[in-house]
């Protein structure tokens, strides 16, 4: 099936030669980043609840390609406070606009507003549920800095029971065969049901629960924030919270190629003396994003 | 059927006899079943002793013969349950039901953040385990479980 028109809504709509078109388009970008393809194109940015990274790095990517942006970037102000249903403030808006980009805080929105619209959306966020854009930049930073996403060494490291990042940069990556290693407090494990996943890829896997010895033969080391708000029992959080801090030091013996990747905000979790570090890529990684984004937008597009 | 049993509930000339329903899922059942709104005659029995269930509900549907897709749906909550399909007093036909493969509307999601429970719209499920029964949303794609089942 093409991409054109279709919504992307989970990092499962993609197959590897997708993800490898966006990949290549993204790269295209990079190099040559003001390209007006979006001249003829409204693009509305839905935030119903607000994300600044995201929304300025979509609104950015919308720029760079001469489209003009309508939207809001927090419910408060619009007719969702008056009580309108997502489905009727989706079916308006895609009569006046060729794509819509939304940000939900419930679960599965994207999906539901996919099912209303009569043009593409591109979900950036629906609750703890999906965000496939952060996933598509995350391997572009990847592919970028390692030269290629086959068989790479990756530690992944934190919440990795509820981070959605986690788990969908796990199933983008499957497609490369990588071999991955869980770094996590026991509170935190990585569900049975994405290591029964993994089993059935056939993809090596291993369980860790300290950070320092375990990232010295990794390629990529993903950082993960442990999140307040997915704690019933502050005590737990209390006690996870500080479990791993990457500091500079602990950088000493590990390879040269390896890079350090975190969706952002951290709160704690990379000491701010690693950020000096040419090993830090977590800035570069969300500049990265307009270019994914970018690519993921002409090719819903279907304008290349 | 032992006899007395059967003349608990009284006997009906045509239609359907749905037997082996867990008691307390017997209004559950009817509602799945448009039950509570049809015109036509409907009877049933509560609590009656079963060595299968402990306790079991039986319906009888006066005149109603139902379509193997709608009575798939009931199999959420009586997986067990047995019908008879009764014409002239005889029964002609006896049929159990199956889990289908996927599940529209009738029950909620059990993910208090999954937009299904937030707006005016239809529940879809793949039905990932048969029994016990697990449900995963097709648009949260949570899973709901049996013990989380609850009617729409």
């Amino acid at each position: 099936m093409l991409m054109k028109n279709r919504s992307l809504v989970s990092i499962n709509d993609y197959s590897r030669i997708e993800i490898q078109q966006i990949l290549d388009l993204a790269e295209e970008f990079e190099k040559d980043p003001n390209q007006p393809l979006l001249r003829q194109y409204v693009i509305a940015s839905l935030f119903f609840e607000p994300s600044t990274r995201t929304r300025l790095s979509f609104e950015t990517a919308i720029n760079r390609l001469g489209g003009r942006v309508v939207g809001f970037s927090e419910s408060g102000s619009t007719s969702v406070s008056k009580g309108e249903t997502l489905k009727d403030t989706i079916l308006m808006v895609s009569n006046y606009s060729d794509l819509i980009v939304m940000r939900h805080p419930l679960e599965g929105s994207a999906q539901y507003a996919s099912e209303v619209s009569s043009v593409p959306i591109v979900n950036a966020g629906d609750g703890a549920h999906q965000h496939p854009t952060q996933t598509l930049l995350d391997l572009y930073s990847i592919r970028k800095t390692q030269g290629k996403l086959e068989g790479l060494n990756i530690c992944i490291v934190g919440d990795l029971k509820y981070g959605r990042t986690v788990h969908s940069l796990l199933i983008a990556m499957s497609h490369f065969k990588p071999v991955f290693h869980f770094i996590a407090p026991e509170e935190l494990k990585i569900p049975k049901e994405y290591k029964i996943f993994l089993d059935q890829k056939g993809i090596e896997y291993h369980e860790h629960r300290e950070l320092a010895p375990n990232i010295r033969n990794a390629d990529i080391v993903y950082m993960t924030r442990v999140q307040r708000e997915r704690f019933s029992d502050p005590l737990e959080y209390e006690k996870v919270k500080n479990v791993y801090i990457l500091r500079n030091q602990m950088l000493e013996n590990t390879k040269d190629n390896m890079r350090i990747l975190h969706p952002l905000p951290r709160v704690n979790e990379i000491h701010q003396d690693v950020d000096s570090n040419p090993k830090a890529y977590y800035f570069t990684q969300a500049l990265n994003g307009v270019y994914t984004r970018m690519a993921i937008l002409v090719k819903i597009l279907g304008i290349k | 059927m032992n006899h007395n049993k059967e003349l608990k509930v009284s006997a009906i000339k045509d239609g359907t006899v749905i037997d082996h329903i867990p008691s307390h899922y017997l209004f559950n059942v009817m509602t799945i079943l448009g039950l509570d709104h049809t015109s036509h005659q409907v009877t049933f029995g509560f609590n009656l002793e079963s060595k299968k269930l402990g306790t079991k509900a039986i319906i009888k549907v006066a005149g109603t013969f139902f379509k193997n897709e709608d009575i798939n749906k009931i199999a959420l909550v009586a997986p067990e349950a047995k019908l008879n399909i009764i014409r002239d007093y005889q029964v002609v036909e006896k049929r159990v039901v199956k889990v289908p493969d996927q599940i529209i509307g009738i029950t909620k999601c059990m993910n208090p953040k999954c937009i299904t429970n937030h707006e005016e719209m239809t529940t879809r499920f793949v039905v990932k385990k048969k029994k016990p029964v697990e449900l995963k949303c097709l648009y949260c794609e949570k899973i709901t479980d049996q013990d989380h089942l609850e009617f729409v």
